[in-house]
Order: C-alpha cells, then structure tokens, then sequence
C-alpha cells in the first residue's frame, strides 16, 4: 500500500515536468491565433493613416501622415454622408440586437420552461433554421418584402434580423441550466402571474446569457452586406457595410476613394471594440456563472 | 426563370421584327395622364456629384422632382436593378453601361423611350447612338458618358529607353522587347485577364463584331477573325515574356505605376482618373497618342466603358423620367455639371466642347480631349449582346487560366465563345449557325 503510495507519487512528480512544456502549447495555439485575428484589423489602422500617395509606395507597416486628412476628407465625402450611414449602422445594429435578443429570450426561455403540444416540433423547426445560411434568404425576403411595399425601408432590414434561430437556441440552452425549476414554482406558489415570473424571476437569471445573444447579433448586423445591399436602394438607408462597398465599387473611371475607404473601415472598427471592451465584464460574469449552474 | 427565358426569346423576335415599341408604350400614356402635381422620380446612378446636377432640375421643374441615389456602379448595380425590377419595385431611372443595357432591354426591364429620344437624336453621333438602339427601330436609353480608348505612356520613361511611341501594334511588340533588354526589372505594359472591358475595346479596334443580328436570329462570333488576330497577338506576347500579366486596379498594379516600373496603358478616355488617384507621384509625366494601329496608317480606336440612362419599364411616369434623361444628358448646363462634378466624358457631341481644360494629372498635355475627340471619330461601330456578363466572366476564368500557364489564348477566346453560345442557347435566344 505504502509502495504503490509512493510510486504513484514519484510517477506523478515524474510526469510533473513532462507536462510543463504542454502547458505552453495552448499559449502558443491561442497566440497564434490573436495574431491571425489581428494582422488584418492592425493593416487597417496603419493603411487608415496613409496618404494616397504613400498607400501603394511606403512599406506595408509604416505609418502614414495622412491621418486626420483622411477622416476630415471622409466627414466631408457627398456632405457628411457617412455620418448618416454610421448612425443608419446604430439604428440597425442596435435596435435590431435589441428587438433580436428581447424575441430571443422569452422565445428561449418558453420553450425551456414550458411543456405545451408541438413545443418540440417548433424546437426541432428552430434547430433546422440555424442550418439554413441567412444569405440563402436574401432574395425571397427581397421578394416578399417588396410583395408587402416594405423594401427599401429600415423595416426590410430590421424585421428579418429580428428572428435569429440560433440566438434562441441559445437563449433556451442558458434558461435550462440558469433558472432552477425549484425557484420558478415557489415564484407560483407565492402568486406570481406568467408575466411577473418572466419579469422578476427569469430574465433577471438570463441577463448574462442575454447580453452575449445581445453581443453576437450586434456584431452580425453590423456586419452584414447582403440583406441592406438587396433591400435598400436609397443611399439614405445605407449603412456602413454597402455604403463603403458604392465608394470602392465607384466605376473606374472615378479617381478611387482607397484612402477614405479605409479611414471609414477603421471608424466603423472603433464602436465594436469600444462594445466589447465595455461589455468584457458581462461576458466574465456570463462565463462564471455558466461554470457554476453546470 | 422562365419567364426570363420568355422575355429573352421575346427579345429576340422584337429586336427582328422591330415592333419592341408597341404593347408597353400603350400602357405609358394611362400612367402619365395623372395629374402632373407631385412626381418624384428615383434615380440610381454612380456618377460623382449628381445630386448637384440634380438640385440644378429640381429648382427648374417643381412638378417633378428626381432623387438620386448613389450605388455601386457595374455589374453590381446592373444585378440589383434586375432584381428590382424582377421584384416590381425598380427606381424610374437607371444608369446602364452599354454592355448591360441589352441584358435590361432582355428582361423587359427598361422601357422604349423612343418618342421623348428621338428628337434630341442628332445630339450623339452614330456609333454611341446604335449602343442604346441596338439596331432595333425602339431607344433604349439616353447615352451620358463614352470612353473612346487612347494610348498612354510614360514620356518621360520613353525618353530615357530610347523608345518611340508605338504606331502600330508590331511596332508595340518591338518595343516590350527594347525595354527588357534595356531593364529587365521593367515593363512595357501588361496583360490584364480581369478586365474584359478593355479587351473587348481592344478587340473593337481591331474591328471585332461579338453580337449581331442576322435575319430572325443572334449571330455570336466571340472568335470572330479580328479577335483572334489580337488574342494571338498579346498571348504571343504573353508567352515570350515581354509583356506582364498582372491585372490593372490592383494594389501592385498601383505600385508599378507608381514606380515607373510600367510605361503605358492603353485605356479610356477617363484614364486621367485612376492614374491620378493611384500613380499621384507620376502627375505631369504621362502623356497621350492614339492607340497603335494594326495596319500603319488607319485610325481606329475602341470603347471601354461608358453609360447611357434608362427609364424603367416598371416606372409610372415613364414620360417624366424619359424628359429627364433627355434633360440630363444634352442640356448644357447639366453637361456642363456633369463634366465639373462627375468628371465624365460626354457622349453628346456638343458636350465635348465644353471640355476646354485639360484634366489636372495631364496639364502637360494642352490637347488632351482635343485629341480624345479626334480618336472617338475613328471609333468603330459594335453592338452589345444580351449575355455579356457571361460572356465577361468567361473571359476571366478562361484568360486567367491562359495568362497564368502562358497556353494558347486562341484556346480561351473558343473556350469564351462557347460558353457565350452555350448561355444564350439555354436562354431561349435563336442563334443563327
């Protein structure tokens, strides 16, 4: 007994030290990684501070001069219009992950909680939603819309974010593990209605899972090209994303607009990162938490 | 689909017959007749500045007030507007480039506008005109820009090489080899395998004729004689190594002008453009001749680019926006914004007088549009067919592949011809053998 004790000790400070040089390996994985991520995102805020001139003759990361006259160029490209695009992306962007995560939680958050007849079926419906690319939906939701006389408003390209199966597919993996049952009846017994229990109760529980559905539709939005590009043919409407794509794509027989697309590329960087950096301690409370219910 | 199929077949019959005008201009004067109080008119275009062009009408004619509306331009803008207009919600106005305005008129997307075009007709000379007819009896469009291509090459480079500027394309040969010798480092010029709108400017100097029409039906001859003539001239060219094949608009395309590591480019009229923004370190040093010929002593020259405006078939004030394109396009204060604002070349002939001033990258070239005038004179008449973004993307996948092994460009311009042939086929078009 005293032996094996003491082998299986001396094995375990044997294997101690084998395993110290393993423990790097996810470090160098993850760092590898950082730098893919960021070698573009670093390309943009170096090429952003390049003047026409020095973007195809200097080298790749040397910093340019042209900084604030590519932004003050870019603010007064077609009177301000990218301002309004920044503000039509906010629009977007913010009140479609809104609207996204509100239909998401209680959507998630019913079918998590609740046991009523077909509630499988529109789970497993919602499951093979997420398989189908939103990109595939572009040209019906196009064609219905305009069907409707919604095309070419910011409806057509609010509504069809607002519905996203995998946000509520989440929103009811977080509800299931997040609010135990136990609280959910005492909630009842006590007198709760559906909606006090909903409002009081679960989403309270569900607020760091909601602000990472919050999170992911932000950034889906803010990203997306091919919806507003089909929808939208005011350039009123336009936000970010086909509004730099009608600067790049100007004709060629247009004297090319590469710096200013870039300094509107890196503007329209700065309010994601500034989103992430101010939601950084949602996200840790969200991680934690999920550690602890499971 | 099948209904495209249809319009595409329908297409065909009314281009042969000439009657294109008939069953949709009946309904015109119905949607007209309201009263003429508030008409507002959407116009997509990618023309820089248009919304002073348009404050400029809309101060002028209250009872129809045009917003313009800023896309992307090309193939881009040419998908979206067919989508719309599949979808029944097109904006009244359109920009089309000539090579897109037949795929519009095949989806009976774009009205005829005869009656409102044909009295300004005389405005445009004839080659720009059959661009936006078609040779059909109806007016698709009114034409608003043009790119008649010109010759254009580093005059100080020329100098320091020894070279003459090229008149004929044997001539050009000769001289993509002197400059290897004398700086292995540099090129003459380069093939681009991106852009078939310059090779098929290229082949219309040669006096290349894709499309035409022939008795009841299509006649597509993508390989016809001229084209083969000049595909195995730069595949020739290509293949001994003389000339590059990196592609024009490219970062390292930029780079080379930029560091005189390339010293022509036979382009368009609105070349002044992309050099300026692009090569800004070469102003002044660029200077400009006709494009060199295949037989010394000709003058014939291409288009590569250019657009006309259309009006939506699916518009309910057709008339109103066809007196607006119209407007646009003659009008000389509107030619005169167009040309300040949007740096366009006019396609009316009138509108090319107004361009006194040389463009800023080539002041020292005095007679820059001068000249450009005295090319689009020897521009040779071609008609678009109904599939050039086929036949455009064939040419891509078929002369990258030709340019990248140095193979047979010959091979890709058969290999272009029929896929153009065999799009056109499944489209319902009749082809004539």
């Amino acid at each position: 007994m005293a032996t094996s004790t003491l082998a299986s000790a001396s094995r375990r400070r044997a294997a101690a030290p084998a395993r110290r040089p393993l423990g790097l390996v996810p470090t160098g994985v993850l760092l590898l990684g950082a730098i893919y991520c960021l070698f573009p995102v670093s390309w943009v805020v170096v090429a952003a501070t390049k003047t026409p001139g020095e973007l195809f003759s200097t080298g790749t990361f040397a910093l340019g001069t042209g900084l604030f006259d590519n932004l003050a160029d870019l603010a007064a490209y077609r009177d301000g219009v990218f301002g309004l695009w920044m503000l039509n992306t906010l629009l977007y962007a913010g009140g479609g992950a809104l609207l996204s995560t509100a239909v998401s939680a209680v959507s998630g958050y019913t079918l998590a909680k609740y046991r009523f007849a077909g509630r499988d079926l529109i789970f497993n419906l919602l499951i093979g939603g997420i398989l189908v690319p939103a990109v595939v939906l572009a040209i019906p939701q196009y064609l219905l819309f305009s069907k409707i006389g919604l095309a070419d408003t910011y409806w057509s390209v609010l509504l069809p974010q607002i519905l996203h199966p995998y946000s509520i597919y989440l929103a009811r993996v977080y509800a299931t593990a997040a609010i135990p049952d136990s609280l959910l009846e005492a909630a009842r017994i006590d007198g709760a209605s559906h909606l006090t229990v909903l409002r009081r109760v679960a989403l309270p529980l569900m607020a760091p899972g909601m602000v990472t559905i919050f999170l992911f539709q932000f950034v889906a939005i803010w990203n997306n090209f091919l919806l507003p590009f089909i929808m939208l043919g005011d350039d009123t409407k336009f936000p970010l994303t086909v509004g730099l794509f009608t600067m790049l794509n100007a004709g060629a027989n247009n004297p090319s607009l590469y710096n200013l697309i870039l300094a509107g590329t890196f503007v329209a960087l700065i309010p994601l990162v500034a989103l992430f950096l101010t939601m950084q301690r949602f996200w840790r409370t969200d991680l934690s938490s999920g550690a602890v219910k499971a | 689909m099948r209904m495209n199929r249809l319009a595409a077949a329908a297409l065909a019959a009314a281009l042969v017959t000439g009657c294109a005008s008939g069953a949709q201009d009946s309904a015109a004067p119905a949607d007209t007749a309201a009263p003429a109080g508030n008409v507002k008119l959407t116009f997509w275009n990618w023309v820089p500045g248009m919304d002073k062009v348009v404050a400029v009408w809309n101060k002028a004619n209250p009872a129809i007030q045009v917003v313009s509306s800023t896309q992307a331009g090309g193939d881009d803008a040419a998908t979206k507007f067919l989508t719309a207009a599949k979808a029944g919600n097109p904006p009244d106005l359109m920009q089309a480039e000539y090579q897109a305005l037949p795929s519009f008129v095949a989806a009976d997307a774009v009205a005829d506008i005869k009656a409102a075009a044909e009295p300004v007709r005389r405005e445009f000379g004839e080659g720009v005109w059959g661009l936006v007819t078609l040779g059909t009896d109806g007016v698709y469009a009114v034409p608003q820009d043009s790119g008649p291509m010109m010759f254009y090459y580093r005059a100080d480079l020329f100098e320091k090489y020894g070279i003459e500027v090229p008149k004929t394309w044997q001539e050009y040969a000769e001289a993509a080899r002197t400059v290897r010798e004398k700086d292995p480092k540099v090129f003459l010029g380069t093939f681009s395998s991106k852009d078939p709108g310059s090779f098929a400017g290229l082949a219309q100097q040669a006096g290349a004729q894709w499309w035409s029409i022939s008795g009841e039906a299509w006649k597509v001859a993508v390989n016809d004689e001229p084209t083969r003539r000049m595909a195995e001239f730069w595949g020739g060219l290509v293949k001994e190594g003389v000339v590059d094949t990196m592609p024009y608009f490219t970062p390292e395309w930029n780079k080379a002008l930029n560091d005189g590591k390339l010293l022509t480019w036979p382009s368009a009229v609105w070349a002044p453009g992309p050099l300026a923004s692009n090569a800004p370190k070469a102003k002044g040093k660029w200077a400009v001749a006709p494009l060199p010929q295949w037989n010394a002593g000709e003058n014939h020259t291409g288009f590569w680019g250019g657009s006309a405006v259309a009006v939506a078939a699916a518009s309910k004030h057709k008339e109103a926006a066809a007196k607006f394109a119209t407007w646009l396009n003659t009008d000389p204060e509107a030619l005169t914004l167009l040309v300040k604002e949007g740096a366009i070349y006019p396609a009316a002939t009138k509108g090319t007088a107004l361009l006194t001033e040389p463009p800023a990258y080539f002041s020292n070239v005095p007679g820059f549009y001068e000249q450009a005038a005295a090319h689009t004179a020897g521009a040779r008449g071609f008609t678009y067919g109904p599939n050039v973004n086929v036949a455009y993307n064939a040419f891509r996948d078929a002369f990258d592949k030709a340019a990248a092994d140095k193979s047979s460009f010959v091979d890709a311009l058969v290999k272009v011809h029929d896929a153009t042939v065999a799009d056109m086929t499944k489209s319902g078009f009749q082809l004539a053998r």
